[in-house]
């Protein structure tokens, strides 16, 4: 289980001696990374997720800011150089509370911790996990027929099953899940169900869906976390079983699902990990809300401006998408997965995703 | 219907009053309704201490003090430190109209129709039917005498209706009371801002109001040195009308129509005088006391033909650049601006008249962003409260676009929205009333010419001011950069890989790339002898003196080294003290250095000093450099030429 992080040291020293060369080649000091926006994700045929293109942005001392972050690059370089060294892991917000100390180069907001850790990652082409840092979310949560071996903290290996060995609340998925933490043991299920709201999820395990359906519900937590996202990529990969994203009607629930099929863009550097593309939206999508007659919401201007921005994103480019997000700013209206109750408490697991999963063809009448 | 005769027609015809005449004209005179009255009152008052105190070489100290009764009866009371009134003169000064010692002298005096404090005595008799108190003290060691004055209406004469002598500890002063209707609770504000108005375009004066309710402002004085004494000058012919020309022929003592010209009237030399009778077809020798109305209307006409000097302007008293900005500083104090920058345009004139106009612009810190800019008026040091839109200043004002300029002003045209005051002082011998009430100054197009140019100065110094401080900010980051950041950054990578610390200075050099100029202005208090300002003797304690102490630094950041010329601009009035290198040239307005070859990454320290300011008179270096690219430099512009 003792990882080598050799290679990964290698990397972060790579970094510090492009900047000392520049200062010995009288040059002045800059980091070229890819450009981190909308407009710099490309479909990655290969892995069939969006990637970031070729646009790149320097970071240089040449400006105050670029000089700021050169520096603030040095110095977490160097702190987690020392985690390695002395086999210590710590989470974004400690880094952060680390920073303090850093004098000129502390953080002036965890966002921005985060972003050069990120950064970071993209510069060496390694991973949060390599760098021992870790988010402060938990995991998600997870019911089904599924059989887990997790190294615990004792370094012993055990075995989970995530029905009879967890209570109504579930597994929990760690912030490590690579083999060397987690392996896959036994699974029966036909799908995975990942579900954004934590009220959805609850319904359905009430409602005994896991086993009824043969599925392998995952609460999301709205935005998923990393591991989150890694944890369905390999278990859908390694396990051969589609994954289906169950949220709200709104922009920003079409955001998780693409985070989840396409790689988010923020982290598109690693999209190949953490993205399942055969992922499919199951719902509740804007035609639902006229099929099901589902009460609504207005838009708000800020929903009317993200899906406008959905629009211009290439990762909903697809004709469905497209209809869909034109219908939905058609009929200025949103919903919630929960609005299902309209028609009881039973009625999203007798009807309403029994009808969708038969319209996707993974349920046979 | 009969015929009336000539006669019966006569007996209808009479002299009419002052009393009706002021009746009927009181909306033109200021006193159209009762809180135009409060402030006219105050105004006049107010006028006529500060001119008593100037003329008498006296650093006005003024009283005014407003009682309010519940029947809106208010009582004005306004004293001064002048030199006071002779016994004899009082009734004629505060009791009759149209007299004064200012109407017929050419030059810029606050009143000019002699209109004044007579007609607030004359108003508050007619609305009170109470007499005017006047006390007057023109002698330290006699005692001041106190009159109750009445105007008789029919005569225009003033009747004394008692006087008696009292003791007052003022050396000399006059005090003035009247009673008038007026609405103080309207007029209240008016009162407030027209004594603060007039504090900031008089700094030598001290005004402490007291209001009915017991509260007191005290306006300081900000300067110590009276105005210089506007000089009288003779009328300028292309000023004169023609029936004022008929009139000084009558009375000219001259013999000859040459020496007429010439002795009456300014700017009118030998060859001038010649070329106007010539064009007007007249003999040099006629007897002005002779000529004809045609004879006058061909020389009236044959002025406007020949190329006459413009007429003197030692005889207008302007406020100056400094005493403005020092004035605009006090005042605004609470409002802290981030700025006040003013603009003075050398002296002009229009149809003979000369004037003179200044400007001042004070912006940012608490003004409102979302309304109109405030305009203050200001004609020979007296504020103009009403008819803003119909005044030549705000038609100038409205014109100019202020977009540029970081203001709001839909379509470029009208007055700009912003946190900004605008100040504009017109000073002339004649200045060009709209009306009789003073309170807008005409569309000249020569006033509303300089106006112009002189916000348009004001809105280049605004620019500067604006781009010198984002390059300031630059500039602060740049060397934040290559002093702070950067060697925290070699230290790092040469840590993480164990390997000594890499040399800076090539990049250095390379991220700045610049000639770095960067200055700091400092006071230093110094004691110095009292001036001489008064002729009374109450000024005992020393007065602290300063000395702005401007330190200027240079650092070539360029890798070639660099030689160019450095100028420093200092306010007209300041005196220069040591100055440290050797300058190569000192004048009026600027300090000139020849700076020799600087390696690169090396510096020189540049100091001056200046004497005869106050603090923060001088509290931003204008600097300008010669000789070198310019966009090699921060901190200094391109040198445009004197």
């Amino acid at each position: 289980m003792n990882k080598d992080y050799s290679e990964v040291i290698n990397k972060i020293d790579m970094v510090a001696t492009k900047i000392y060369n520049d200062f010995q080649n009288a040059d002045i000091p800059s980091l070229d990374l890819p450009t981190r926006t909308k407009a710099n994700i490309k479909f990655d045929d290969n892995l069939s997720v969006w990637k970031y293109g070729k646009n790149t942005t320097q970071r240089t001392a040449k400006s105050l800011d670029g000089a700021y972050m050169l520096l603030r690059t040095m110095y977490m370089a160097d702190f987690i150089k020392e985690m390695i060294k002395i086999k210590k892991s710590s989470t974004l917000r400690e880094m952060y509370y680390i920073s303090e100390g850093w004098d000129l180069a502390k953080f002036h907001s965890q966002n921005e911790s985060n972003l050069l850790a990120e950064d970071l990652e993209v510069i060496t082409g390694c991973m949060r996990e390599d760098f021992k840092l870790r988010p402060e979310e938990d995991g998600a949560r997870v019911i089904g027929n599924l059989t887990i071996e997790e190294v615990t903290r004792n370094n012993t290996k055990k075995k989970i099953h995530c029905q009879d060995d967890v209570g109504d609340a579930g597994y929990s998925i760690p912030y490590n899940v690579e083999p060397e933490k987690i392996t896959f043991k036994g699974i029966d299920a036909d799908y995975i169900l990942a579900i954004e709201t934590g009220g959805m999820f609850d319904r359905l395990v009430e409602n005994g869906f896991d086993t009824s359906n043969r599925a392998i519900l995952v609460h999301i937590k709205g935005q998923p976390a990393r591991s989150t996202r890694r944890f369905i990529k390999r278990l859908s990969k390694e396990k051969n079983v589609p994954v289906l994203v169950f949220t709200d009607c709104d922009p920003w629930s079409y955001r998780i699902f693409a985070s989840i099929a396409y790689g988010a863009i923020k982290t598109a550097h690693i999209s190949e990990y953490l993205a399942t593309p055969s992922s499919q939206y199951l719902g509740v999508t804007p035609s639902d809300i006229q099929n099901y007659d589902l009460p609504t919401d207005t838009l708000s201007k800020e929903d009317i401006h993200a899906l406008k921005s959905e629009l211009s994103d290439p990762r909903f480019q697809d004709s469905f998408w497209k209809q869909e997000i034109k219908l939905q700013l058609k009929l200025g209206k949103k919903s919630e997965q929960q609005a299902l109750a309209k028609y009881g408490l039973d009625y999203v697991t007798d009807t309403y995703l029994p009808e969708k999963l038969a319209e996707m063809g993974l349920l046979k009448k | 219907m009969a015929s009336v005769s000539a006669h019966e027609l006569a007996k209808k015809q009479k002299e009419i009053s002052v009393a009706e005449f002021f009746e009927r004209n009181k909306h033109i005179l200021g006193f159209g309704n009762q809180t135009r009255a409060l402030i006219t009152s105050v105004k006049e008052g107010v006028d006529n201490g500060l001119d008593a105190c100037e003329e008498a070489n006296i650093l006005p100290d003024l009283y005014v003090e407003i009682k309010n009764h519940e029947d809106g009866e208010c009582r004005i009371i306004i004293e001064d430190n002048g030199p006071g009134v002779i016994k004899k003169q009082i009734p004629h000064i505060f009791g009759r109209l149209l007299y004064g010692s200012r109407f017929h002298a050419i030059r810029q005096s606050r009143g000019q129709q002699g209109i004044g404090i007579s007609a607030v005595v004359l108003y508050g008799q007619l609305t009170t039917g109470k007499h005017a108190k006047i006390i007057s003290k023109v002698e330290a060691d006699r005692p001041a005498i106190v009159n109750e004055i009445a105007i008789d209406t029919n005569k225009n004469r003033a009747e004394v209706i008692s006087r008696d002598t009292i003791h007052w500890d003022k050396p000399t002063g006059t005090r003035v009371e009247i009673s008038i209707m007026a609405d103080f609770k309207r007029g209240k504000r008016f009162v407030y801002d027209y004594l603060q108005s007039t504090s900031i375009v008089n700094p030598h004066a001290q005004i402490i109001y007291k209001e009915p309710d017991g509260t007191e402002h005290v306006f300081e004085r900000t300067s110590e040195v009276l105005p210089r004494k506007a000089t009288e000058i003779k009328p300028h012919p292309y000023g004169v009308e023609l029936g004022t020309l008929i009139k000084m022929a009558k009375h000219t003592k001259a013999r000859q129509l040459n020496s007429f010209l010439k002795t009456e009237f300014s700017s009118m030399g030998d060859r001038t005088t010649n070329a106007a009778i010539e064009k007007a077809g007249l003999e040099k020798n006629l007897n002005p006391k002779e000529m004809t109305r045609e004879q006058f209307l061909a020389l009236h006409k044959a002025f406007k033909k020949v190329k006459i000097m413009a007429p003197s302007t030692d005889c207008l008293s302007p406020i100056g650049e400094t005493l403005i900005k020092r004035s605009l500083k006090h005042e605004t104090q609470e409002i802290s601006p981030e700025f006040i920058i003013t603009a003075s345009r050398p002296p002009s004139v229009y149809s003979g008249n000369p004037f003179q106009v200044e400007v001042g612009l004070v912006y940012g810190g608490n003004l409102p962003k979302e309304e109109s800019v405030k305009i203050f008026r200001f004609a020979n040091r007296v504020p103009l409260l009403y008819q803003q839109g119909g005044c030549v200043i705000t038609q100038a004002i409205s014109s100019i676009d202020w977009r540029r300029y970081g203001l709001n002003q839909p379509s470029g045209k009208g007055i700009p929205t912003g946190p900004a005051i605008f100040i504009t002082h017109v000073s002339s011998t004649l200045i060009p009333f709209t009306s009789e009430s003073k309170e807008a100054i005409a569309d000249v197009p020569e006033i509303e010419n300089e106006i112009k140019l002189a916000f348009r100065e004001c809105a280049r110094k605004v620019q500067q001011h604006i781009n010198k401080k984002i390059r300031r900010v630059k500039t602060r980051e740049k060397f934040d950069l290559i002093t702070r950041i950067l060697p925290e950054i070699a230290k790092k990578s040469a840590h993480m890989l164990d390997k000594p610390v890499p040399s800076l200075d090539p990049i250095i050099t390379k991220i700045m790339d610049v000639v770095w100029i960067e200055d700091l202005i400092e006071y230093e208090s110094v004691k110095r002898e009292p001036i001489q300002t008064t002729l009374t003797e109450n000024q005992p304690e020393q007065k602290e003196g300063v000395i702005t102490k401007s330190q200027i630094m240079v650092v070539n950041y360029k890798h070639t080294p660099q030689k160019f010329n450095l100028y420093a601009i200092i306010p007209q009035d300041a005196v220069v003290g040591t100055v440290s290198p050797k300058p190569s040239k000192i004048t009026d307005n600027y300090i000139k250095w020849n700076l020799d070859t600087i390696p690169p990454a090396n510096k020189i320290d540049i100091v001056f000093e200046l004497a005869g300011l106050s603090k923060g008179d001088f509290d931003e270096n204008d600097l300008y450099i010669e000789d070198i690219n310019p966009t090699y430099v921060i901190g200094a512009d391109k040198w445009e030429g004197d």
